[in-house]
């Protein structure tokens, strides 16, 4: 009886522990706890006025939501092109001075256009740029970290072309309110705007097939051609909801700044979308996918990089603290290990019942 | 070790999680002798094999050779090589990439240096002595399967084994191919080299092996001398139970007569892609079950792919019903009530990851749009109905189906395209690698399904299971359509004789 | 008789089908390269025609050329490293920290990028071959940790000031038969840098070891499939490692080279350089599935990419972005024929 009481409290555990969430959340929870302990005035809040003279929250809860919401746009993103094609498009943050460009373009100069055309211009430009890797990676079957980075290498350049290498301002308060606040609201625009475009995502994953199709696609070719689908198609689709997920991380950029640098903006996110989606628990050879838990893990990596830069870390060394996360991550996650860890838990359980 | 064997396993284990592949296994290969090793699939063949070339590490057991004291240590496929064990896969192992001679000799010589002279020399002769069309220099992607198969067999030859395993060497064989393959083994055995032999082929076995060591569930039925084991009793230990007659299902075939006035659910002319078939007329009638038959490389898939759209379609018509319809990809087809199950489950058919669920609805989904998914409750119930219709054995609906055993995988896939309810139903060798009983369940699924009405193709390389199941078969040889036999034409000489092309 | 099938065939297209994967890209690669240089001499004329403005294109990318190296070796194998800009970088901050500020000797300084360089190889080996995990991921941490530690040792650009490493950096070696005549008569010898002999002894030796080594054989066996190579009996896993350790030496080599071209240290150095050499591989005709390219061929891919940078410069395009978008436009197109080419052949 007490036998079988311990089984299914193990496998109560085990679920836990298999679940995509896990990682994530213990992620969360492991710099949760870190951050308690080391400076508890971390998660200090506190209500202030900006330069508007808009009453605003700020903190380091509110950096990581804001902040967090830039990467869990991209994520979104970056979660169906991985299922789909199998790898990753690195071309994101050049993508994203090109979008923000775009958007300057149109509204530079005191120009009168609204703000939402220039930003659906900005949509078309990077969708475009988004198909033209996805056709290369469906149509030519090229690897997606190679045939993005074609994009890489040129997309800053382009981004600086577009706008004649100058770095027009936008002078309208309103242009702000993008990436800042809208007066009277305390909490930063870019985290409404994830979660439009989450539930967005959301709503469009449950009414419709996007789901099954790109795992379909991810998990099996040749297969999922003979059920009738495209998967050519499928992929370059993927890669044009990257491309709108960068537009509108663009249009945060540029509103953040009013302006643009071209060889800044945007620097390294490719690495930590891409990151967002392996914490999320999710196989970056593609396949099955979890957009829930891929969303969390781009706050997760937010909430990492604040930690260190409350720690004074510099933000060029930055990197090297994410890639010994990224390497305890993945080396955690790889299957040997696993494998050793579970035959070694087993050996422990055998000596323990001995 | 007995006298005179090569090879002797003892008491092997081996679990993977969750399965208990050999439980106490113990093999014995003599001097000499070709030992095939039988049993259906998952009794644990592979397994046994890829422990004895090191691919797989044993949990408990121990392997001796002769001539050398003691258990031995095989950890790698180098390892199993040194103490002369080699091994030819089913599937091609070899680098397309590499030369021929390259891969004759790629890692079995010591020394830091690739003398490339010698090398080429060195292989022009052995391809020679073994009569393998290809050149030393040659890419070896650029080799038919067929060739690359008897170079993986050269190079195990070469390599001086005292005990050669043959891992299905003849799938990917015609009967030409199979006959150097089998002349070639009794040279070796006539020079004192063990060969276990794997295979699916009965006649095979019956042709060329001296002992038989059947396996099932992980374990070892027994050995026998070849001689003392007639078939009937080898299958039926195989099946651990005496066979259900198969051979009274041929009664429920009939052959089918167009009633006046009716005309065929789908008409081909001239249908040609760029598979490399010549263009083709094909028809089905309503409720008629009909087959493809020809030696491997024949056409036989080729032709039912040009059907479905499968491949590029370079020509020709289609008529289903009497009207026009275009056909060039999948979707085409299926929008017009065709369903195709591929030859090739694991790389056409199932999507691995996916759950068992989603794998039935993916056709029908397809078919119903981008837009309307099914809800979740009704994705369960369909799931559940199939898995229940065809007994379906899974753990759940959520289960990966790369999980499930090779012939509930293929009844998965089944219960995909009977979901879609279509009016022809292609089953490209739906039978292949699955268990006996599954494969009986099949085939007396398709006579039911006909029977209610639905057109069926269906074809296997295994000829009696097609004149027991089919009313009219169509013959290929080289690509092309080479004859059709229906009524009293319809038996096993017959055919062969038109697969041949002798009395032409 | 049988063996004599792909003599007597003829026809170019035969011919073509007939040529190795490796064989039919590094073709092209060279003859594009020629096309190029020559459409150069003829269209740009003056600057081109000089032997010393070829030697220069030498002499800006030998670093490149010994990354691209290491990189064609990893492809080849089926990976990827993606560190070696950042592993050049964080060498060269080293060095420049070691030798400037701490007064040190050269012979050392050398050991100190060699170390660097194998380190990085050995620890992203390790977790690629034996672990198992994606390249690409441990590569990519490996830059940014490359980067991040860069800023770690020293975080502002500096030069360094040591005698006998400037006398080094200034080293000329003259190629004779190569110079020109200035515009008052006087002949002015043609020149390469130290760092060029380095590259050119590196692609000699890593040729003779892809051509004539089994090493080199088993790193083409494994790139071109895995499971066969492991059935063939080969140690895929220490292949795979020797494969990035050996890249990571490299960069060691191609880091300190670097060092000496630039004489100086800064978080911001070899930017996007593993995307040159990457580039230049592909364009050298390195599949990136693995077990098909040719050192040759990376040769002639950095030399193309230099090339390009040449033509732009001199035609006046001053804007940066034209390099960047240009280089990006030749990716492209090589990818494209890779891709159409491997196609066809795989119709044929």
């Amino acid at each position: 009886m007490e036998k079988n009481v311990k089984k299914s409290d193990d496998s109560i555990v085990m679920r836990i522990v298999r679940n995509q969430m896990f990682i994530p959340l213990l992620a969360l929870a492991v710099l949760f706890i870190f951050n308690l302990i080391a400076d508890p005035s971390f998660f200090k809040i506190m209500a202030t006025t900006n330069n508007a003279g808009n009453s605003v929250l700020t903190g380091n809860p509110i950096t990581i939501l804001d902040m967090g919401s830039e990467l869990a746009i991209l994520a979104i993103g970056m979660t169906l092109v991985t299922s789909a094609s199998g790898g990753q498009d690195i071309s994101v943050g050049a993508a994203v001075a090109i979008a923000g460009s775009v958007i300057l373009r149109v509204l530079r100069g005191g120009s009168t256009v609204p703000v939402i055309f220039a930003f659906l211009l900005g949509c078309v430009v990077a969708a475009l740029f988004g198909a033209f890797n996805g056709v290369l990676v469906a149509y030519f079957k090229i690897q997606p970290m190679i045939a993005t980075l074609i994009l890489y290498t040129a997309g800053r350049s382009i981004a600086a072309w577009i706008n004649n290498n100058e770095l027009p301002v936008i002078i309208d308060p309103k242009f702000t309110y993008y990436g800042g606040t809208i007066p009277g609201v305390p909490i930063p625009t870019p985290f409404f705007i994830a979660v439009i475009c989450i539930i967005i995502i959301g709503l469009v994953l449950k009414f419709t097939n996007l789901r099954l199709y790109t795992q379909a696609v991810g998990v099996n070719e040749n297969s999922s051609r003979l059920n009738g689908l495209n998967p050519a198609f499928i992929k370059v689709l993927s890669f044009v909801i990257l491309g709108l997920c960068v537009a509108v991380v663009g249009l945060i950029k540029v509103s953040r700044l009013s302006t643009i640098n071209y060889s800044v903006v945007a620097k390294d996110i490719e690495m930590d979308a891409i990151l967002a989606v392996a914490l999320g628990g999710n196989a970056l050879s593609g396949g099955k996918f979890n957009m829930a838990s891929s969303i969390l893990g781009a706050y997760v990596i937010q909430f990492l990089t604040t930690t260190l830069y409350a720690f004074k870390v510099e933000a060029a060394a930055l990197p090297a603290y994410k890639a010994v996360v990224v390497i305890v991550l993945v080396v955690i996650s790889a299957p040997t290990v696993r494998d050793w860890f579970s035959s070694l838990s087993k050996k422990l359980k055998v000596k323990e019942v001995a | 070790m007995k006298d005179n064997a090569v090879l002797e396993m003892r008491n092997i284990h081996k679990s993977f999680p969750g399965v208990r592949a050999l439980q106490g296994v113990d093999f014995t290969l003599r001097k000499g002798e070709v030992h095939a090793l039988m049993g259906e699939n998952g009794a644990g063949k592979s397994t046994l094999i890829k422990v004895l070339t090191g691919v797989y590490g044993k949990d408990e057991g121990n392997i001796f050779m002769d001539g050398i004291e003691g258990p031995v240590a095989i950890h790698s496929p180098q390892d199993a090589q040194k103490v002369g064990i080699s091994t030819v896969y089913q599937e091609i192992t070899l680098c397309p990439n590499l030369s021929v001679a390259e891969n004759m000799f790629i890692g079995r010589t010591s020394g830091v240096g690739q003398n490339w002279k010698k090398m080429n020399k060195d292989t022009e002769k052995i391809l020679r002595s073994l009569d393998i069309p290809a050149t030393a220099t040659q890419q070896l992607g650029t080799c038919s399967i067929a060739i690359q198969q008897m170079i993986a067999i050269a190079r195990a030859v070469d390599m001086d084994c005292k005990v050669l395993i043959l891992d299905e060497p003849t799938s990917s064989l015609d009967e030409q191919e199979v006959e150097k393959l089998f002349k070639l083994m009794r040279d070796l055995r006539s020079k004192g080299v063990g060969i276990v032999f794997v295979t699916h082929f009965l006649d095979q076995v019956y042709e060329i092996c001296d002992r038989i060591t059947v396996m099932r569930d992980g374990q070892l039925v027994g050995e026998y001398v070849i001689k003392d084991l007639p078939r009937v009793k080898l299958v039926s230990k195989m099946l651990g139970k005496e066979m259900d007659d198969m051979s009274d299902i041929k009664s429920e075939a009939k052959t089918y007569e167009r009633k006046a006035g009716e005309v065929p659910v789908l008409e081909a002319e001239n249908r040609v892609s760029d598979a490399g078939i010549k263009p083709f007329n094909f028809h089905i009638d309503k409720g008629e079950v009909n087959g493809f038959t020809g030696l491997l490389g024949s056409g036989r898939s080729e032709c039912v792919r040009a059907l479905f759209g499968a491949d590029r379609i370079t020509g020709g018509t289609i008529k289903m019903k009497g009207k026009s319809v275009k056909i060039t990809k999948p979707l085409d087809a299926m929008k017009n009530g065709i369903a195709y199950l591929p030859e090739d489950r694991k790389g056409d058919g199932i999507v691995g990851d996916l759950s068992v669920r989603d794998n039935i609805i993916l056709a029908q989904q397809v078919l119903k749009g981008f837009m309307k998914p099914f809800s979740k409750a009704e994705a369960n119930k369909i799931a559940d109905e199939y898995i229940k219709l065809l007994s379906i054995k899974t753990a759940s609906a959520d289960t990966p189906i790369k999980s499930l055993s090779g012939g509930n995988q293929q009844k998965c896939i089944l219960a995909r395209w009977l979901f879609t309810h279509p009016e022809y139903l292609i089953l490209d060798e739906p039978t292949r690698g699955i268990d006996v009983g599954t494969k009986v369940d099949i085939q007396k699924l398709v006579l039911k399904l006909a029977s209610e009405g639905m057109s069926v193709t269906f074809i296997s390389s295994e000829l009696d299971e097609m004149l027991r199941t089919c009313s009219r078969l169509v013959v290929m040889r080289d690509r092309k359509m080479v004859g059709e036999l229906s009524g009293d034409d319809l038996n096993q000489s017959k055919v062969m004789s038109t697969i041949a092309g002798g009395d032409e | 008789m049988s063996n004599n099938k792909s003599n007597t065939s003829g026809g170019f297209m035969d011919k073509l089908n007939n040529l190795t994967d490796t064989n039919l890209l590094l073709t092209i690669t060279i003859v594009v390269f020629f096309l190029m240089y020559i459409a150069a001499m003829i269209f740009q004329g003056g600057a081109f025609l000089k032997g010393q403005s070829f030697l220069n294109i030498l002499n800006s990318n030998s670093t490149l050329i010994i990354l691209a190296c290491g990189l064609s070796l990893v492809m080849i194998t089926g990976g990827i490293d993606i560190s070696v800009g950042g592993v050049t970088a964080l060498i060269s901050m080293c060095c420049a920290v070691y030798l400037d500020l701490k007064g040190g000797n050269i012979f050392v300084s050398i050991l100190v990028a060699l170390a660097i360089g194998l380190a990085f190889g050995a620890v992203q080996g390790f977790l690629v071959a034996y672990l198992d995990i994606q390249p690409f991921i441990i590569t990519l941490a490996g830059m940014f940790f490359a980067r991040g530690m860069t800023t770690i040792v020293h975080s502002e650009p500096f030069n360094v000031a040591h005698e006998a490493f400037n006398e080094l950096k200034n080293t000329r070696i003259i190629v004779p038969g190569l110079g020109s005549v200035n515009r008052r008569g006087d002949y002015i010898d043609a020149y390469v840098e130290i760092g060029v002999i380095v590259a050119i002894i590196v692609v000699i030796l890593m040729f003779c070891m892809f051509r004539w080594t089994k090493l080199g054989r088993s790193f083409y066996a494994v790139g071109g499939n895995q499971q066969s190579a492991l059935m063939l009996g080969i140690n895929v896993k220490r292949t795979r490692f020797l494969s990035h350790l050996i890249c990571g030496l490299l960069a060691g080599i191609g880091g300190y080279v670097y060092f000496l071209h630039v004489g100086s240290g800064s978080p911001s150095h070899a930017t996007a350089m593993e995307m040159d050499a990457i580039a230049s591989s592909i364009i050298g005709g390195t599949m990136l599935t693995g077990g098909v390219g040719n050192i040759i061929g990376t040769f002639f891919g950095v030399l193309s990419l230099g090339t390009i940078q040449a033509i732009v410069a001199s035609a006046g395009l001053g804007e940066a972005w034209w390099t960047g978008i240009t280089r990006a436009a030749m990716l492209c197109l090589f990818l494209v024929i890779q891709s159409l080419i491997m196609a066809r052949k795989k119709k044929a």
